[in-house]
C-alpha cells in the first residue's frame, strides 16, 4: 500500500511494505469486527419502552467466552506481528551485509554533507568526493553508511529506501542499504534540529554504473580545485540566506 | 480544622503515615533516576575514578556519622512522643536539627575547599554529578530540618505528637540516601 | 503508633465547617474545598485548552497556506512554528489533559464517590493548585522573553534543548523546562493526596471492589505518575544545569550522553499516556453503565487489566527510540512488551463493548461522548501496533502517521473524555441540566471534523511526510498537489471543529445560568455523588453515607427501580 504513494527504491523496501500490509490486515480485521459489533449492539439494544436491561455480571461462562476467546486470538495475532517485526528489523537494522561501497553522511544545522569514495572505491582516501545536500549512489550496489552529527540530533531519512536512522553527535552509526531504482529522491532530516529543520532536505541520485562513474570523474576534477570545508561553509551560508 | 476525611483510616494505617510513605516512594524514584544515570555514566567512564580520588573521604565519613547520630535522635524522639512526653521529644528533635546544621556547615566548608581547588560543577561530569546529587540531598536535609523545627515547636506543647514519627521516617529516608551517596561519590575510587 | 485514630470516627459533618458567610476570596480563590479546587483546575485547564487550540489553528493555517498572515497571529516564522508545535503538545498534555482529567475530576469525584467530606489534606490540595497555576503562568511567560518560546519539541531532546547556540532560545528553553518541573511538583502533591484519600477515607462499608472504576483509574494513574516521573525530575534538573550552569550531562563532546535524556523522558513519557488514558477510561465506564442501565461486564476484569497495563507501561518506553541509535537488539524486547500491552487494552475495549450487550441504551449527550470515546480510541489503539512493531516503525517513525496515531489516542482522552465527564457531572457540579440539543449539535460538530482532520494525516504519514516542518516546499516529494490538498482539507476540518466549540461555550454559560434545575440524581445513577444535593454543600453531606454494595447494580431482577444506589441498605 505504501508503494502506491512512495516508490520502493531499495532492496529491503518491500519488507516494510509487506509488514505494513500484514499489520494492516490483522488490525483492520479486529478494528472492523470491534466497530461492527459495537454499532450493532448500540442499535440492537437501544432503549425501548417496557424492555428493561438484562442483569449480566460478566462472570457467566457462556458470556465470558466472548471476551476470553477474542483475547487469546489477539495474542495469537500479536505473535504473528512480533515474528514479522523481528524479521524485518533484523534484516534492515541488525544484519549488516558485506559492503561494496561506503559513504559517510554528516548532519549539521541545517545541512547534510556526504562523503563519497572516489574512483578507487575506498572511503578516507585522497580522492574522496565531498558534496553538500546531494548524495550520489550507484544502482544495485550494497552501501554502508557511516552516520555522524556535528551538533545536535538529526535523522537520516530516505522514504523511498524505507530507511531512517538518528545521527548522534559523538557517535558513528553504521548501517546499510542497496538502491534498486534509478532516479532522484528526497532525503529528509526526521528529527527536530532547530529553526532550520524544514530546510534540511537533500536529494539522493541513484545512477547506473556508467553514469555514476562519469559523475565521479567530474567530481574528482572539481575536488582538485575546491577546499571541501569552504564548500560546506559556502553552501550553509547560501541556504540560510535563502530563508 | 481537619475534615472528617483526614480522621478516617480505612486501610488501617494512619493517614499521615500513609502519605509520608508515598512521599518517600516518590523521592526514591527521583534519587533512583539520578543515581541510576550516575552509575551508567560511571561504568562507561574509567577516568572518573581519578576524579573521585579528589573527594575528601574523611569529611564524608564524618558527615555520615553526623547523619547517623541525628537519625538516632529522631528514633529517640519518636519513642518519647509515643510515651506522650512532648517536651522530651521536642528536645531530641532539636538535637536532630543540630545534626542537620552540622552536616550542612561541614558540606559548605567541604565544597568551598573543593571549588577553591578548581573542582567546580563544570570541571568534569563526575563533579557535575557530585554537586547535583549532594546538592539535591542537601536541599532535602535543609527542608527536613525546617519541617522538623515546626514539628518540634508543636511537640513541645504536646500538640500533633504523631508528626514526630512522620518527620522521623522522612529523616531516615534522607539518611539512607546519603548512605547510598557516600560510597558512590567518596569511597569508590 | 503515636496516636491511634479511631476508624469509626463520627459520620456527621459537624459544626467545624462553620456557618458564617465566607468572603469572595476564601470562597473562590483560596478555598480548600475539594469541589472549588476541582473547578479551579477545570477552568484553568479549559483556558489552557483554548490557548493550545489557538496554537493548532495558527500552525495548521501555515501548513495549509504556507506564508499566509494568520488572522490573529501574523506570519508564522520557522522559530514561531517550532515554538507553537512544541508548546501545543506540552500544553495539551501537561496543562489540559492532566489538570482536567486527573486533577479536576479526581478532586471532584474522589471525596464524593468515596463518601467523605473533603480530601485528606485540603491545604496541600490548595497548594497543589497554586503551584499548578504558577507553572501555567511561567509557561506562558516563556513566549515573551528574549529569543521567544522554546521550540525543541515537547520531548526536548538534547543537545538541541541543552545549548542556546543550538536552540536559539536562551531563556525560553529554561523557563519552559522550569514550568514543566513545577507542574510535576504540583501533581506529585495532588497525586499523594488522591491516593491517600481513596485508600484511607472511604465511607464505612466501601470495600475495594465497591470503589467505582473511575476512582480506581484515577488512583492507579496517580501511582503511575508518581513512580514514573522521578527519573525525569532528576533529568530535568540535569538539563537545566546543562542550560544554565554549563555542565555536560547531555553534551557528548564533554563526556555526556544525549540518549540518556531519551530514556529518562520516555520512561516517564510512556506511562504518562496511561496516566491520562485511565481517568478517561474510568469516566467512560461510569457513563456507559448508567446509560446502558447495565452492570459493567466484569468489574474485576477491568480492574486487573488496568493494573496489568500499568505495570507493563513501565517496560515499553524504548519503542519511542527504535531508530535513535540504541543497540538494535533491544528493539526485539521492546516490540515484545509493546505488543503485550496491546492485550490488556484490547481486553478492556472488549469488556466495554460487551457491557452494551443486553442493555437499554439511552443516547444522551454524555452517552454519545462515552461511546465515541470507544469508537475513536480503537483507531488510536490499532494504529499503535504499526509503530510498536519495530520493523514498520523504521518507516513510520517521526512521520504524520505517528502524529495522527497519538492524536487518535490523546483527542479521545483529553477532549472526548473531558466532554463526556463534564456533560455527565454538569448537573452535579452546577445544579442545572445542560441543554441536550445543543450538546448533541456540539458533539456531532466536534466528532465529524475530528475524523476529517486526522484520517487524512495518516495518509500523509504513509506518503512519508515527516513532522515539525513549517513548510514542505523544500521537499519535492512532499510538495505534490494532492498532498497540499490533504493539508488544506485537514486545516478546514480543524477550523470547523474549533468553530463548533462556540456552541459548547454558549451552552455551558447559558445552562449555568438558566438551565433546568437538576434533581439530586437526574441520571438515576448508583454512585454516592448522586445521593447528595446538586450542587453538593460544603462538607458534601449532612450525614456522611454508608455503603452496602458495588457501584454498578443496575437492572437487578426483582426490584422496582432499575438502579440500586450504593448507600441504600436494601
Amino acid at each position: 500500500m505504501i508503494e502506491s504513494l512512495v516508490p520502493a527504491a531499495s532492496s529491503y523496501a518491500w519488507e516494510i511494505d509487506w509488514i505494513f500490509t500484514l499489520v494492516f490486515i490483522l488490525t483492520g480485521f479486529w478494528f472492523i469486527l470491534c466497530e461492527g459489533v459495537f454499532f450493532w449492539l448500540i442499535f440492537k439494544f437501544k432503549a425501548k419502552d417496557g424492555q428493561p436491561a438484562e442483569y449480566i455480571t460478566g462472570n457467566e461462562p457462556h458470556l465470558k467466552r466472548w471476551i476470553t476467546i477474542p483475547h487469546v486470538l489477539v495474542l495469537v495475532c500479536d505473535l504473528f506481528i512480533l515474528g514479522a517485526a523481528v524479521k524485518v528489523w533484523y534484516d534492515i537494522k541488525q544484519y549488516l551485509p558485506e559492503a561494496e561501497k561506503t559513504v559517510r553522511v554528516i548532519g549539521q544545522q541545517w545541512t547534510w554533507t556526504f562523503v563519497h569514495p572516489g574512483a578507487d572505491g575506498v572511503l578516507d582516501s585522497s580522492d574522496d568526493i565531498y558534496t553538500v545536500n546531494e548524495l550520489h549512489l550507484e544502482n544495485e550496489t550494497v552501501y554502508h553508511y557511516q552516520l555522524e552529527s556535528v551538533d545536535v540530533l538529526h535523522d537520516f531519512s530516505v522514504p523511498v529506501f524505507r530507511l531512517k536512522q538518528d545521527a548522534i553527535p559523538g557517535r558513528v552509526i553504521t548501517g546499510w542499504f542497496e538502491p534498486t531504482l534509478e532516479g532522484e529522491f528526497d532525503v529528509q532530516c526526521a528529527e527536530i534540529c532547530g529553526i532550520g529543520h524544514a530546510l534540511m532536505g537533500a536529494r539522493v541520485f541513484v545512477e547506473s554504473a556508467q553514469k555514476h562513474e562519469a559523475w565521479i570523474a567530474t567530481q574528482t576534477a572539481r575536488m582538485a580545485t575546491q577546499n571541501p570545508i569552504a564548500l560546506a561553509a559556502n553552501s550553509s551560508a547560501r541556504r540560510i540566506g535563502k530563508e | 480544622m481537619k475534615p472528617i476525611a483526614t480522621t478516617r483510616s480505612t486501610s488501617g494505617m494512619p493517614t499521615g503515615l500513609l502519605a509520608v510513605w508515598w512521599v518517600v516512594g516518590s523521592e526514591i524514584v527521583i534519587f533512583g533516576g539520578l543515581l541510576g544515570s550516575y552509575l551508567m555514566y560511571r561504568l562507561s567512564h574509567d577516568a572518573w575514578a581519578g576524579q573521585a580520588a579528589n573527594t575528601n573521604t574523611a569529611i564524608g565519613t564524618f558527615n555520615t556519622l553526623v547523619l547517623l547520630t541525628s537519625s538516632l535522635f529522631a528514633v529517640l524522639a519518636h519513642r518519647a512522643a509515643e510515651s506522650g512526653d512532648g517536651k522530651k521529644a521536642a528536645r531530641l528533635l532539636y538535637y536532630t536539627i543540630g545534626g542537620a546544621v552540622t552536616f550542612v556547615c561541614v558540606k559548605a566548608f567541604e565544597w568551598s575547599t573543593e571549588i577553591a581547588h578548581g573542582y567546580t560543577i563544570t570541571a568534569n561530569t563526575f563533579w557535575s554529578f557530585y554537586y547535583t546529587a549532594a546538592g539535591i540531598h542537601g536541599l532535602h536535609v535543609i527542608a527536613g530540618a525546617i519541617i522538623m523545627a515546626i514539628v518540634a515547636r508543636d511537640a513541645a506543647k504536646n500538640l500533633e505528637l504523631q508528626r514526630v514519627e512522620l518527620i522521623g521516617i522522612y529523616w531516615h529516608f534522607v539518611d539512607i540516601v546519603w548512605i547510598f551517596l557516600f560510597p558512590l561519590l567518596y569511597i569508590a575510587k | 503508633m503515636a496516636e491511634s485514630i479511631p476508624s469509626d470516627a463520627p459520620a456527621v459533618a459537624d459544626d467545624h465547617h462553620g456557618h458564617e458567610e465566607p468572603s469572595f476570596w476564601s470562597k473562590y480563590v483560596f478555598s480548600t474545598d475539594h469541589k472549588m479546587i476541582a473547578m479551579q483546575y477545570m477552568f484553568t485547564g479549559m483556558a489552557m485548552a483554548v490557548i493550545g487550540g489557538f496554537m493548532a489553528y495558527a500552525f495548521r493555517l501555515q501548513l495549509a497556506f504556507p506564508g499566509i498572515e494568520v488572522p490573529g497571529f501574523g506570519i508564522v516564522t520557522p522559530a514561531n512554528y517550532n515554538a507553537l508545535v512544541t508548546n501545543h503538545g506540552a500544553i495539551m498534555i501537561f496543562w489540559v489533559a492532566m489538570p482536567v482529567l486527573i486533577a479536576a475530576f479526581g478532586n471532584y469525584l474522589i471525596p464524593l464517590m468515596c463518601g467523605c467530606d473533603d480530601m485528606v489534606f485540603p491545604k496541600l490540595n490548595r497548594l497543589s493548585y497554586q503551584i499548578f497555576l504558577l507553572s501555567a503562568l511561567v509557561l506562558l511567560s516563556s513566549f515573551f522573553v528574549e529569543g521567544g518560546g522554546f521550540g525543541g519539541g515537547w520531548t526536548a531532546y538534547p543537545p538541541l534543548s541543552a545549548k542556546a547556540e543550538y536552540s536559539l532560545t536562551p531563556l525560553g528553553s529554561s523557563i519552559w523546562l522550569g514550568a514543566v518541573a513545577l507542574e510535576f511538583v504540583a501533581f506529585l502533591i495532588g497525586g499523594i493526596n488522591f491516593i491517600t484519600t481513596a485508600m484511607n477515607s472511604r465511607a464505612p462499608g466501601m470495600k475495594l471492589y465497591d470503589i467505582p472504576i473511575v476512582i480506581w483509574m484515577i488512583v492507579i494513574a496517580s501511582i503511575l505518575f508518581l513512580v514514573s516521573v522521578g527519573p525525569l525530575i532528576a533529568g530535568a534538573i540535569m538539563l537545566i544545569f546543562d542550560q544554565q550552569l554549563g555542565t555536560a550531562f547531555f553534551d557528548p563532546a564533554r563526556g555526556g550522553d544525549p540518549v540518556l535524556w531519551q530514556h529518562l523522558f520516555w520512561f516517564f513519557g510512556h506511562p504518562e499516556v496511561y496516566v491520562v488514558l485511565l481517568p478517561a477510561l474510568g469516566i467512560t465506564a461510569e457513563i456507559i453503565t448508567v446509560f446502558a442501565r447495565k452492570k459493567l461486564f466484569g468489574y474485576k476484569t477491568v480492574l486487573h487489566t488496568t493494573i496489568a497495563t500499568g505495570v507493563l507501561s513501565f517496560t515499553v518506553w524504548a519503542h519511542h527510540q527504535f531508530i535513535s541509535g540504541v543497540d538494535p537488539r533491544m528493539a526485539h524486547v521492546f516490540t515484545l512488551t509493546t505488543l503485550l500491552i496491546s492485550v490488556p487494552i484490547a481486553e478492556m475495549m472488549f469488556v466495554y463493548i460487551a457491557t452494551l450487550y443486553g442493555g437499554s441504551i439511552r443516547l444522551t449527550t454524555p452517552m454519545l461522548w462515552g461511546l465515541s470515546f470507544i469508537a475513536e480510541f480503537l483507531i488510536g489503539g490499532v494504529t499503535g501496533i504499526f509503530l510498536g512493531a519495530s520493523g514498520s516503525d523504521i518507516y513510520f517513525h517521526d512521520t504524520y502517521f505517528v502524529l495522527a496515531h497519538f492524536h487518535y489516542t490523546f483527542f479521545p482522552i483529553a477532549i472526548i473524555g473531558t466532554f463526556a465527564g463534564l456533560t455527565f457531572w454538569f448537573p452535579k457540579m452546577f445544579g442545572r441540566m445542560m441543554n441536550d440539543r445543543l450538546g448533541k449539535i456540539h458533539f456531532w460538530g466536534t466528532i465529524i471534523p475530528f475524523n476529517f482532520i486526522f484520517i487524512p494525516l495518516f495518509v500523509l504519514g504513509m506518503g512519508g511526510q515527516h513532522r515539525r516542518i513549517f513548510d514542505y516546499s523544500n521537499f519535492p516529494e512532499l510538495s505534490q498537489p494532492w498532498m497540499q490538498d490533504i493539508r488544506i482539507l485537514a486545516t478546514s476540518a480543524l477550523l470547523i471543529m474549533l468553530g463548533f466549540q462556540i456552541v459548547f461555550f454558549y451552552n455551558f454559560i447559558v445552562s449555568l445560568r438558566r438551565g433546568e434545575k437538576a434533581s439530586k440524581n437526574p441520571w438515576k445513577s448508583n454512585t454516592l455523588e448522586w445521593t447528595t444535593d446538586s450542587p453538593p454543600p460544603h462538607g458534601n453531606w449532612k450525614e456522611l453515607p454508608t455503603v452496602y454494595r458495588g457501584p454498578y447494580e443496575y437492572s437487578v431482577p426483582g426490584r422496582d427501580e432499575d438502579y440500586w444506589p450504593q448507600d441504600q441498605p436494601n
